[in-house]
């Protein structure tokens, strides 16, 4: 298979859209728990009732669409192969947790694969939507009417005075996590957001380094998400977590305008000798793979680099992972072996946009 | 530094995590964070060990570190009735075993989910259609009270009169869906 069409087929539909303030915020998601009222929860339920769970989800929604959501697929974790399981990991479309529970669990996905609709997860269903950008707003209106959808085939474990009842006190009462994937090469370079963490975790929400620690997050992607899902509503939790974000959009634009105006030849160094270790390299390790991608996203947005498109650090940072790697390769690959096909996928997937 | 999961390969993703304010350090290698999922959408990551600890009250050997055992032989004989957790069980793990755990644990619950939830121990959010019933209704009331008092505040008494008939009406709605149902 040819890079361009393995990249087609392994990218999310949604992912290669932009949306509302995609130069910061990669992607918005929300993410229900739901359970049936009169089966115990997987934790601890019989292999026989998750099976029953599962086929009665089988039942009732294989192949069905709900609006924009069309024909739903139902994938039984028992009948991937192990590479198989991971890639869906590494797209967000299940859980770690239910690759490793395999036995009787699946996912619902839809065509356009914003929507995954985990079953006998943590809990019997986990609906998750993704929307590009920064679409908190759409993304739980869509999510609402997703539930609803469910709900008339589905009786759901519901109290007045807890709301949503889930395995986890965590999520308990509205069961939602909403969540955006936020870029911030600026505020991470200029440690500024080491001081506005602490400030956001104060307001009941988290936020994630994903790869490096803390301040240095090496691809200086974060999540923030909202930690409590009782007591407050839907909307209210989402208008929160909304007007952080929208403060750490601002302040990371402003933290680049002063970069540039400040120090724009050592950014632009640094950003075009990541460009040339992403071009170059034969060895790459996640590490810095993550590091140079985030340079280089930066690069993008700055209008230093003309020629590449946006999403590729979305688009790479997931296919430079091991599952997909190894998918690619099409055989099973030790981590110096993947470092080496990571460099090589990198260069290829840059040259692409040196042909068109 | 070696990977504190495997304790074989050397750790080479070091990450933090914030819970409300409180740093957790995690150095793993690159296999052991793709398998525990600390590069993903991963909010199931939160420690609830480390949200709850010491707020469990479980007999025998605790798995929270720096608790220590305790005896609660009156606590002993609370299980659930319809999936058979006990509390020990609910304590040890952190989890519910279905529906009816709730019930069964909630004079204990709300210590626990006042810190899980910044001090909520109750549910302000959406009602299921099907299963919620006549809560949307006394939801809808709720909303009517409270914007009655504030019309009253405001002393705008010809709304506030508007108001106050639309709580009747929905009452008597209320009041007849519930005759129904006994
Ligand atoms: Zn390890
Ligand atoms: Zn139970």
């Amino acid at each position: 298979m040819s890079l361009k069409q393995f990249i087609n087929e392994a990218i999310s539909p949604w992912m290669k859209q932009e949306g509302p303030d995609s130069d910061i915020v990669m992607s918005s998601r929300i993410r229900l728990a739901r359970n049936f009222a009169d089966h115990p929860f997987p934790i601890i339920a019989r292999e026989e009732t998750l099976s029953k769970v599962l086929a009665y989800f089988e039942e009732n929604f294989q192949q069905t669409s709900f609006r924009d959501y069309k024909d739903f697929e139902l994938v039984r974790m028992r009948d991937l192969q192990p590479v198989e399981k991971r890639v869906l990991v590494e797209k967000h479309l299940i859980s770690p947790h239910l690759a490793e529970h395999s036995e009787n669990s699946a996912t619902l996905i839809s065509q356009n694969e914003q929507v995954s609709i985990m079953v006998n997860e943590e809990d019997h269903v986990r609906i998750q939507l993704y929307f590009p950008g920064f679409q908190l707003d759409k993304a739980l209106e869509q999510a609402s009417q997703l539930d609803d959808w469910l709900e008339e085939k589905v009786d759901y474990a519901f109290d007045e005075k807890r709301g949503y009842l889930t395995a986890c006190p965590t999520n308990v009462g509205t069961g939602m996590r909403a969540s955006v994937m936020m870029h911030l090469p600026a505020l991470s370079m200029t440690q500024q957001i080491n001081r506005m963490i602490p400030a956001i975790n104060q307001l009941g929400l988290v936020v994630r380094g994903i790869y490096g620690e803390g301040s240095e997050a090496l691809g200086s992607i974060f999540q923030i998400s909202n930690q409590i899902t009782l007591g407050k509503s839907e909307e209210d939790i989402v208008e929160d977590l909304h007007s952080v974000v929208k403060q750490l959009i601002d302040q990371e634009r402003k933290a680049r305008e002063t970069l540039m105006h400040r120090s724009s030849v050592r950014l632009e160094d640094r950003i075009f000798r990541s460009y040339g270790v992403l071009t170059n390299s034969r060895i790459i390790e996640s590490k810095e793979a993550a590091k140079c991608l985030s340079d280089l996203r930066l690069g993008i947005d700055l209008g230093l680099i003309d020629h590449i498109p946006r999403t590729i650090l979305n688009e790479l940072v997931i296919l430079t992972q091991p599952g997909f790697l190894q998918q690619y390769a099409e055989t099973t690959l030790s981590p110096d072996e993947r470092d080496v096909r990571r460099a090589s996928l990198i260069r290829e997937r840059l040259q692409l946009e040196h042909k068109e | 530094m070696e990977c504190q999961e495997c304790h074989q390969r050397p750790a080479t993703v070091h990450l933090t995590q914030v819970v409300n304010g409180k740093k957790t350090e995690i150095h793993v290698c690159e296999q052991c964070a793709k398998d525990n999922g600390y590069m993903n959408y991963g909010e199931e990551n939160f420690s609830l060990n480390d949200l709850l600890s010491g707020l469990f009250h479980s007999e025998g050997p605790s798995p929270f570190k720096g608790q220590s055992p305790q005896t609660h032989p009156k606590k002993e004989s609370l299980k659930c009735p319809s999936c058979g957790l006990t509390y020990n069980e609910f304590a040890r793990i952190g989890k519910f075993g279905c529906a009816v755990c709730y019930e069964t644990f909630d004079d204990r619950l709300n210590p626990i989910l006042r810190r899980v939830h910044s001090g909520n121990t109750r549910h302000d959010g959406k009602i299921p259609k099907r299963e919620g019933g006549n809560l949307h209704l006394k939801k809808e009331i709720e909303e009517y009270k409270n914007n009655l008092r504030q019309l009253i505040e405001q002393e705008e008494f010809e709304e506030a009169a508007k108001c106050r008939d639309k709580i009747r009406s929905l009452e008597n709605e209320l009041h007849q869906d519930e005759g129904g149902e006994e």
